[in-house]
């Protein structure tokens, strides 16, 4: 079974901008492309809090996180992947129906008016997600 | 092995060989069933389906064919007892150690002149029911002789058959065998409000004939009623000539007669079902029929079962009127039997109670208009009543008085599998907690189907709760979320949470919501707050494909296209690389647009005027047609345009899932309506509307709601049927599950569609033409603001880049999508976007 990180990671090499903070809506993803290729879908929950994992679904290895449905599952902040439906935490990119693959997860922060997704040397943060 | 030869492969027959090699785990039996009819056994009390679109494999009966060796459409036509022996048709000569004759019965037609023109039939097969509907086309009127249970279903049929229906029975009045006079009146009086004359106390002399030779009508002696199809339904007589050939005993109203074991007077020779004759008495009901066939199996294999007689207990539906009879109907079991009647004609309700002279015991009765009671009635027959008799069928306290927790533990519930109070106590004490769970555990309910009320309420007693929470942030049922968000007035998914749910919502309540909001018509789906409640699919307006790039499916009403707008779709895929396919719904889907490229190419197709065609939404989705009387030789009404009208009428409509229709210009059903939510065929007179049916996982046929509807009527009905559907049904649930959801079924159905039973029809209309009223194409308001526009970019943060992960292959000159990437291998990040190659 894979074995999966559950921090969050704290620090970044590199940070990407992903867009205004004011256009990054309530309880929606916003996909963003970072450097190398690397894919990260960004969330904020109607709680305000700042969210960034991987774009792809691991189960099909489409680029689709980013559109899926936001929620809770008891207070854990979740995704829906649009395609088959898998459900992630936010949080730790963990798939919360049994095991599988889970998403990686990545730092963000505002900054400047910004929301910005941290890189550690190009990679994600994690041995999660779709990289088992 | 010794030999078992069965003859007969119908209901007992079947129900006999299946009961046997089940038990008959040594093998000691090699069995044969040599049948007369062209297929393997199917359900006979089922037949009439047919007529509501049940196919004939709907009607199979379980198959044994790798248990048995089954020989079909062959007659036994001799059993030499002394040889032990069988002769069929074809010659064939077959030895045996046992013979179980289970050769049923054959209709009785009256021995009146022309009872044998064309056009006169008996009702009992496949091959029956199939003359009648030949002997229907073109047909106006047609009568059944004998007005019993299955006469009236025979007029039931003629009636879907379109044809204006009368019903000649010579007792005093309707279903002689199973109710009493004043119920047999108000009978009379209800199938009369569906179209339906009876004519009782009334003889046929004979079948008259018109110029072609065929049947024209019935000689009924002071005159002649037309009738250009004629059905016997005058009982049966059991098909005792071979038992009569071979010395078998036989009953005092034929039938061979058998001893509680079911064995004739050759103990070697079984009889089972309606061939026999047990204690004088030949039944001709499905239960005493299966009795005896598990009873003669299990003395082959040696038991000791005994048939002792039978429960002839009924409840049926006919033509939308429940009717009961159980016990002793007529008071005939007991000296001084006295009767308590309730006989409402006004509110079309009788209930008579037959109980013994000192009003203590229940000892049968009947149930006509309202049956709910049938199940504890039933169960108490032959008991101590718990009350007052008068109260047990009063309409006020219609089943209070008779709850089930009167009853007492040894009580049957369901008959048909002899399955007790206490065996479901039993049950939900292990755990079962709704009806499919009591069914798998005790088979109660499985048969006739007329104690899963009981179950419902014994599981309720039991204090089992079914959850209806849609999910773990709310209690609440779709429908009653529905009617929150009524009568609240709650636009808003937040406002809603806040006050009636807990935590943030996920990807069942959001999208649910979203749907109830949509259906209610607030506005575009992707304005303000509900954009982030839809589902993906609803969010970008098209549906997500494997490689997350989106099909694109334009609207076309009925399935009529112009040459210039085709000639569109078709510049639309090769500029933008998409490929195309026909879709099952006769219309177009476009394939392989990136999110990004919506925008442009739904620019080009509104501007061509084509609009969303939501099959991306749980909406509706089409309304197919064939080409209908403008085109076809055979066609009676203009598919085409009503299927185009009503497209129109609902597209856009948000439902609680998918919902499709079709029109079909004849009986012929080249479109198939009966496979969808609502299909419509058209008559000679007008429209007959169906409802229920769908394709995919579990197909169904749609089954009918009212006939020869004119368009006005037919719009109006439909109107009704899905505002009540989108308000009541529960989340993802099909029109077909809802339907069998809803208490009472097709039949409460039409009483709040047609007969507006609940008083809502004109609200639901109401509903229906806000709809209408508010409708708007949903790409065009997206294409006319920016705010909208704005999502619709690969990366927030490189708008014109393309996803690299989405690439193509070309299979037969169109792109596909490149085989799946392997688990945890993206792409590498710098491969060449082979997108791009495509759109080259
Ligand atoms: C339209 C209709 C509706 C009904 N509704 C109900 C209902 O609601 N409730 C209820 O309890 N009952 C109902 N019944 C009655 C029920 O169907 C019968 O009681 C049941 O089918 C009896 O089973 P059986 O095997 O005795 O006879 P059948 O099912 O008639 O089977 C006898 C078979 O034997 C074959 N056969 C006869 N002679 C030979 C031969 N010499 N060689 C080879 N094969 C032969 C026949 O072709 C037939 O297939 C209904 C019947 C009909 C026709
Ligand atoms: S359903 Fe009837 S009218 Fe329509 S195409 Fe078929 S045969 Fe013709």
């Amino acid at each position: 079974m894979s074995v999966l990180t559950t921090q969050t990671p704290a620090a970044a090499d590199a940070w990407t901008a992903v867009c205004p903070s004011a256009l990054l809506a309530a309880e929606r993803g916003t996909a963003a492309l970072l450097p190398g290729g690397e894919q990260a879908a960004v969330f904020r929950t109607a709680a305000g809090e700042l969210y960034a994992v991987s774009n792809i679904d691991p189960f099909t290895g489409a680029a689709v996180i980013a559109r899926g449905i936001t929620g809770d599952r008891a207070g854990e902040p979740t995704v829906a992947s649009p395609l088959l439906k898998h459900v992630f935490s936010l949080r730790t990119g963990l798939p919360l129906d049994g095991e599988g693959p889970g998403l990686a997860t990545y730092p963000v922060r505002e900054r400047d008016g910004q929301v910005e997704v941290g890189t550690a040397d190009g990679t994600a943060d994690g041995t999660g997600g779709g990289r088992l | 092995m010794a030999r078992l030869i069965v003859i007969g492969n119908g209901m007992a027959g079947h129900r006999l060989v299946d009961t046997l090699t089940r038990a008959d785990t040594g093998r000691a039996w090699q069995v044969t069933v040599i049948g007369e009819e062209p297929r393997p056994a199917y359900d006979r009390v089922a037949l009439s389906s047919y007529f509501d679109g049940a196919s004939e494999d709907d009607l199979l009966l379980g198959d044994l064919s790798d248990r048995a060796d089954q020989r079909l459409a062959e007659r036994v036509r001799a059993i030499d007892r002394e040889r032990r022996t069988v002769t069929t048709d074809a010659g064939t000569t077959l030895g045996y150690d046992a013979l179980v004759l289970a050769t049923g019965s054959t209709p009785f037609i009256p021995p009146v002149p022309g009872a044998d023109l064309p056009g006169c039939h008996p009702y009992r097969t496949i091959e029956d029911l199939e003359a009648i509907t030949a002997s229907a086309r073109g047909a106006a009127t047609g009568a059944v002789i004998g007005g019993g249970l299955l006469g009236l279903e025979a007029a039931n049929a003629l009636r879907l058959l379109g044809l204006d229906t009368h019903v000649v029975e010579l007792a005093g009045h309707l279903m002689p065998a199973q109710v009493d006079q004043g119920a047999g009146a108000l009978l009379a009086r209800m199938v009369a409000d569906l179209g339906v004359t009876a004519h009782t106390g009334t003889a046929t002399s004979a079948v008259t004939a018109g110029p072609d030779g065929r049947a024209s009508g019935l000689d009924l002696g002071d005159k002649v009623l037309p009738a250009d199809v004629v059905v016997f339904s005058a009982g049966i007589r059991p098909r005792d000539d071979l038992a009569r050939r071979a010395g078998l005993e036989l009953g005092p109203r034929g039938g061979a007669a058998v001893d509680d074991a079911c064995r004739t007077s050759d103990p070697h020779i079984y009889a089972v079902g309606e061939c026999a004759s047990h204690d004088g008495t030949v039944y001709g009901l499905v239960a005493p029929a299966n009795a005896m066939a598990d009873t003669a199996a299990d003395r082959l294999l040696g038991g000791t079962a005994s048939f002792t007689g039978a429960d002839t207990s009924t409840k049926l539906k006919l033509m939308g009127v429940d009717v009961a009879s159980f016990g002793d109907a007529h008071g005939r079991s007991e000296p001084g039997a006295l009767d308590v009647v309730v006989n409402d004609a006004a509110s079309r309700r009788y209930a008579k109670l037959v109980v013994s002279d000192d009003a203590t015991r229940l000892l049968g009765g009947v149930l006509v208009g309202d049956a709910s009671a049938y199940g504890t009635l039933r169960a108490l027959v032959g008991r101590e009543l718990p009350g007052d008799p008068l109260e047990l069928i009063s309409p006020a306290s219609s089943g209070a008085g008779a709850g089930a927790a009167a009853l007492p533990e040894d009580a049957q519930i369901c008959s048909c599998n002899a399955v007790t109070k206490g065996d479901i106590g039993a049950a939900i004490g292990e755990g079962a907690c709704d009806v499919p769970g009591l069914k798998k555990a005790t088979c109660a309910g499985t048969s006739c189907g007329s104690c899963v009320p009981m179950l419902k309420t014994l599981l309720a007693d039991a204090g089992v709760e079914q959850s209806k929470a849609l999910c773990e942030h709310f209690a609440h049922s779709r429908a009653d979320l529905m009617e929150i968000v009524r009568a609240t007035g709650t636009t808003t998914f937040s406002e809603l949470i806040a006050r009636h749910g807990t935590g943030r919502g996920c990807d069942v309540c959001k999208p649910a919501v979203a749907s109830i909001l949509a259906s209610l018509g607030n506005g575009h789906i992707l304005a303000g707050e509900q954009a982030g409640l839809q589902d993906t699919n609803d969010h970008f307006l098209a549906n997500m494909q494997r490689n997350g790039t989106y099909s694109v499916v334009p609207r076309i009403p009925g399935g009529e296209i112009t040459p210039e707008r085709l000639i569109v779709i078709g510049e639309v895929a090769r500029e933008f690389g998409l490929y195309t396919k026909i879709t099952g719904a006769q219309r177009i889907d476009l394939l392989g647009a990136r999110v990004e490229q919506l925008p442009a190419v739904w620019a080009r197709l509104v501007d061509a005027g084509f609009e969303s065609g939501h099959a991306y939404g749980k909406a509706l989705r089409t309304v197919k047609s064939c080409v209908g009387s403008t085109w076809c030789r055979y066609g009676v009404q203009d598919s085409v345009t009503m299927a185009i009208d009503l497209e129109l009428r609902y597209r856009g409509l948000r439902s609680p899932h998918k919902l499709k229709g079709a029109v079909s210009g004849c009986a012929r059903e080249c479109a198939e309506a009966r496979g969808k939510d609502f299909g419509v065929i058209a008559t000679d007179k007008g429209w007959n509307l169906y409802v229920g049916g769908n394709g995919g996982f579990t197909p169904r046929h749609a089954e009918l709601l009212a006939s020869d509807l004119d368009s006005a009527t037919l719009v109006r009905y439909l109107d009704r049927f899905l505002m009540y559907y989108i308000r009541t049904a529960d989340r993802l649930q099909r029109t077909a599950a809802w339907i069998e959801s809803l208490d009472g079924g097709l039949e409460r159905l039409r009483e709040v569609v047609v007969d507006d039973a609940l008083g809502i029809a004109a609200d639901l209309e109401a509903d229906m033409a806000a709809h209408i009223d508010g409708y708007a194409d949903e790409w065009r308001g997206v294409l006319e603001d920016p705010d909208k526009l704005a999502r619709f970019v690969s990366f927030a943060n490189a708008p014109d880049t393309p996803d690299p992960t989405i690439s193509f292959d070309t299979v037969r000159d169109q792109p596909v999508p490149s085989a799946p990437v392997p688990l945890g291998m993206p792409r590498p990040a710098n491969a060449a976007p082979a997108a791009t190659a495509v759109e080259a």
